[in-house]
């Protein structure tokens, strides 16, 4: 049973992936103009240095993806390169192609989102929690407006308001950028420290928002399972408050919020790569607002690739991990 | 095994049912007491359709074109909330903007609407394998993050943008969430016995879906279509400030694109920035609130979770 559930989400997985891939491909094909070619014909046609490039360019993409095939040619060979991760040259930088430039964002953007919804996890189920525990301290039930408030505020929103109150006003933290121009990246610890005082501003509003909505969430669970039977029948054994709010309420309202953390990281990635945009942080986000401005095509195609592959990828590795949290769920559902 | 559910008297067992027919029967006021979050959510939006409707009674739309006043205008009396770098008037610019994001948010969440009922219905009335494609197509498409999928079908048509083209660019991802809610809804009520009664007395399905099915639901739509905006209002304002909306429009999403590509926040040019966040940020409190109460219509045993 648990094979076939498996299977049944390594399918999904490739589906995916193969409808991403197939939309990159129809999509400049389908739209008006073919954007695509009209962008390179213009990119030859601004001349100058380029034009040899995207000469050069044109002619080996003509080559790579057999432009002069019949089109089911074409896109077997584009499924081909697709699934190889190749995605062709970046129109805006000739020379280079549109992989490695996504590899050399992805750790930012990585780093940046992990710990940012790790954090806003911990903290909002905590909060949320407490929220609905009758014996936790006032003040933590008058958290529940503002977070009704806060969590609707897109991510990006706040970022503007953070970078212009602690950027602009209190000028306490650097507006933009990932380091500092005088530092050279690596592995030092200056350079470490750098990195993360650039990154507390966007974490800042990513762990804000996202805290709000998990600990909404989470009260609505916790509401559920403090009236449960067996959180009654705790108290009546005279079990410790804490022992009962760990074990028995948290432990039990935890689980729909792993759920919709599997189902949020869209929703998040989404929200992250604008937030991204505002910062100047030099992710993922920004590599694709700068090809969404230059019109390089095959980046923003590229980009959006692998973010939907990274995130079908984690969806699944967050479903798979979920038999260990809730014994109960052998995934027998159908 | 009919005979005994003929007979058995057509109790309200619905908890919406019973709370619809103690509104009518009773007094609305006295309900929306009860469910002030309804009430404060339709308030806001309410309010903010207002300004739409009233404001160019009192604000010469026109100015929200750039060019049409002095440029980089403080808040005064003549411009309550200034100018911005390419001279529109940016009160004029949110009397028009509000409404235009507003509409972005309508056009994909009916069509997103209507997509999810009939799909829904479809998957939860037929059963069997139409059932099982769609929940399979909705399961997939809900993992894939949906701003991204249209930031690619948005950057492909650039030129193109406009109000209405964007609200159903979106709402080609706006339709899972209403599909699964009203899959789920069929899914109960098919069984009940007022929908067996019906079905006994040769009601064809059409009329059994339009006469029972989608009455009771009511509640349920409404709380999937205010969802169904709030997302596309989401996606359309993150379209936007990434510079992928409507270049001749100034929706809420693009007046904070043109603030941030003109660096209005380092210059403190706050009014700029600031009335459009502050209007977006109210019109999802708004509707939160009201999907929060609609949610106590369809379900008043159960808290708002989400």
């Amino acid at each position: 049973m648990q094979l076939h559930y498996l299977f049944r989400r390594l399918g999904q997985f490739l589906v995916v992936l193969w409808g991403a891939a197939t939309l990159n491909f129809l999509l400049p094909r389908l739209a008006p103009g073919n954007p695509v070619r009209e962008r390179l014909t213009n990119a030859m046609a601004q001349g100058g240095l380029l034009q040899e490039g995207i000469e050069d360019m044109v002619r080996a993409y003509n080559r790579e993806f057999g432009l002069d095939q019949p089109l089911y040619v074409q896109y077997l060979s584009y499924l081909g390169h697709a699934f190889r991760l190749d995605f062709g040259y970046s129109i805006a930088q000739y020379p280079r192609r549109v992989a490695p430039m996504i590899w050399e964002a992805l750790p930012w953007t990585i780093a940046l989102l992990v710990s940012a919804t790790l954090i806003a996890f911990a903290l909002g189920t905590l909060l949320g929690a407490l929220m609905a525990w009758p014996r936790a301290p006032r003040w933590i039930k008058w958290l529940a407006g503002p977070s009704i408030a806060v969590s609707s505020i897109p991510y990006f929103l706040l970022g503007l308001v953070l970078v212009y109150l602690l950027g602009v006003v209190f000028p306490i933290f650097p507006l933009s950028g990932g380091y500092d121009v005088g530092t050279m990246p690596g592995l030092t610890p200056r350079f470490i420290l750098d990195a993360l005082r650039h990154s507390l501003l966007p974490a800042l509003s990513l762990v804000v928002v996202a805290t709000g909505a998990w600990a909404l969430h989470m009260r609505g669970m916790m509401v559920t399972t403090e009236g449960e039977d067996y959180t009654t029948y705790a108290e009546a054994k005279g079990l410790t408050d804490r022992r009962i709010f760990y074990h028995y309420a948290l432990r039990n309202a935890i689980l729909p919020q792993v759920t919709a953390l599997a189902l949020s990281l869209g929703h998040v990635v989404s929200g992250a790569v604008i937030v991204e945009k505002i910062f100047g942080y030099p992710g993922v986000g920004s590599l694709l607002f700068q090809a969404i401005s230059g019109l390089d095509y095959f980046l923003i195609y590229g980009i959006v690739f692998m973010t939907v592959l990274s995130i079908t990828f984690a969806t699944i590795a967050i479903d798979l991990v979920y038999p260990l949290l809730d014994p109960r769920i052998a995934y027998r559902r159908t | 095994m009919a005979s005994t559910q003929l007979a058995a008297p057509v109790q309200p067992v619905d908890e919406f049912v019973a709370a619809r027919d103690r509104t009518r029967a009773g007094s609305v006021l006295a309900y929306c007491r009860r469910n002030p979050q309804l009430v404060a959510g339709l308030a806001i939006v309410g309010l903010l359709l207002g300004i739409g409707l009233v404001g160019p009674l009192f604000v010469d739309v026109r100015e929200a074109q750039p060019t049409s006043v002095m440029i980089d205008q403080p808040p005064s009396q003549e411009y309550p909330l200034g100018s911005d770098d390419q001279g529109r008037n940016l009160l004029a610019a949110m009397v028009v903007g509000i409404p235009l994001t507003l509409r972005v948010g309508f056009v994909a969440g009916s069509f997103g609407l209507g997509i999810g009922v009939v799909l829904g219905l479809l998957a939860g009335y037929r059963g069997g394998w139409i059932d099982a494609i769609i929940r399979m197509v909705v399961d997939t498409l809900m993992t894939v993050p949906a701003l991204l999928v249209l930031i690619m079908i948005a950057a492909s048509i650039k030129g193109f943008i406009s109000v209405w083209i964007m609200g159903l660019i979106i709402a080609s991802l706006a339709w899972m969430n209403p599909t699964r809610i009203v899959r789920s809804q069929v899914l109960t009520l098919r069984e009940r016995a007022y929908v067996q009664v019906a079905r006994l007395s040769g009601m064809s399905d059409l009329e059994i879906i339009v006469r029972e099915l989608l009455p009771n639901m009511l509640p349920y739509l409404a709380a999937a279509f205010v969802g169904a905006v709030s997302s596309a209002v989401l996606a359309s304002i993150g379209l936007e400030v990434l510079g992928l909306g409507p270049q001749n429009d100034p929706t809420l999403g693009m007046t904070i694109y043109w603030a941030n590509n003109f660096n209005a926040i380092l210059r403190g040019m706050w009014w700029w920035w600031g009335p459009p966040i502050l209007v977006v940020v109210l019109l999802f409190v708004g509707l939160f609130l009201t999907s929060a109460g609609l949610d106590e219509i369809a379900n008043p045993r159960k808290r708002k979770q989400a």
